[in-house]
């Protein structure tokens, strides 16, 4: 009895903080991204001839993402249907944005006008035994022109 | 919060395209290449389990994963002044996690010398 009141307990705390964190962080990544304003961010370039380039280096941005204990949670139950499984969907997606700012930020201050050939790569740390933590690496990198 | 690509130590250009905008290639030095192999350590895991619990960002984990980028790329730069360039094309980064808690961060480049 007394296990299940303490799991029930941390799946709220997961649920509420979580979440919470999460539109915090959505909200913050999006008042980021209107302030870089004029960076072009290509994914081609890595071939393509820039004549009018004055300097060129190499930025990365990385953040490793943990889930909470409710989405780890409802992805273990949706696992056993299969499908979409949209609680890690925003994850990743944070994740992602998240690298990708911190590469463009880097880049800005530098002074680049452009960021060309961006990749992004996602690692993951957690290891699958399923006790473990679910967190993943995602770094972004690309050559800042200016 | 970003990896420093420029080693403090010297001056060497790091791109991942194929060339150094501004100047010209002279010549091709080959393959240059780091990596760095790292575990969490006790403290951070432990602080790492606790935030798991409301998710987000594991900020010790970012740092640790960053410092290791670092040195990897420290030492990619080194191999590339031994053979005498001055810049590194065509930059690329790979992470695998080797077990639960160890993961190599590793990087690989075409060392240049350019005019």
């Amino acid at each position: 009895m007394e296990g299940w009141i303490f799991f029930a307990v941390l799946l709220a705390i997961g649920f509420f903080f979580g979440s919470r964190a999460e539109q915090q962080h959505f909200r913050d990544l999006q008042r980021r991204e209107q302030a870089l304003g004029g960076l072009v961010i290509s994914v081609v370039g890595a071939k393509v001839a820039l004549p009018d380039a004055a300097g060129a280096e190499l930025f990365v941005g990385s953040v490793v993402v943990s889930s909470d204990y409710f989405k780890t949670f409802v992805a273990g139950l949706l696992k056993l249907v299969g499908g979409r499984i949209g609680v890690y969907e925003t994850l990743l997606e944070r994740g992602r944005r998240e690298a990708l700012l911190r590469m463009e930020e880097a880049a800005l201050a530098w002074g680049a006008e452009r960021v060309v050939n961006v990749r992004i790569q996602t690692a993951e740390l957690g290891g699958n035994n399923g006790q473990g933590i679910v967190a993943l690496e995602v770094i972004a990198y690309g050559t800042g022109v200016r | 919060m970003t990896v420093r690509s420029r080693s403090s130590a010297s001056n060497i250009i790091l791109t991942n395209i194929e060339t150094i905008p501004g100047s010209t290639i002279t010549q091709h030095l080959g393959l240059v290449q780091g990596s760095s192999v790292r575990a969490k350590h006790l403290g951070r895991d432990i602080a790492a389990g606790l935030k798991n619990l409301v998710g987000g960002e594991l900020k010790g984990y970012t740092e640790l994963l960053q410092e290791a980028r670092q040195e990897a790329t420290d030492r990619m730069v080194q191999e590339a002044q031994r053979k005498g360039a001055n810049a590194i094309v065509n930059v690329r980064f790979a992470t695998s996690s080797l077990t639960q808690g160890a993961a190599e961060l590793f990087v690989y480049g075409t060392a240049v010398r350019v005019g």
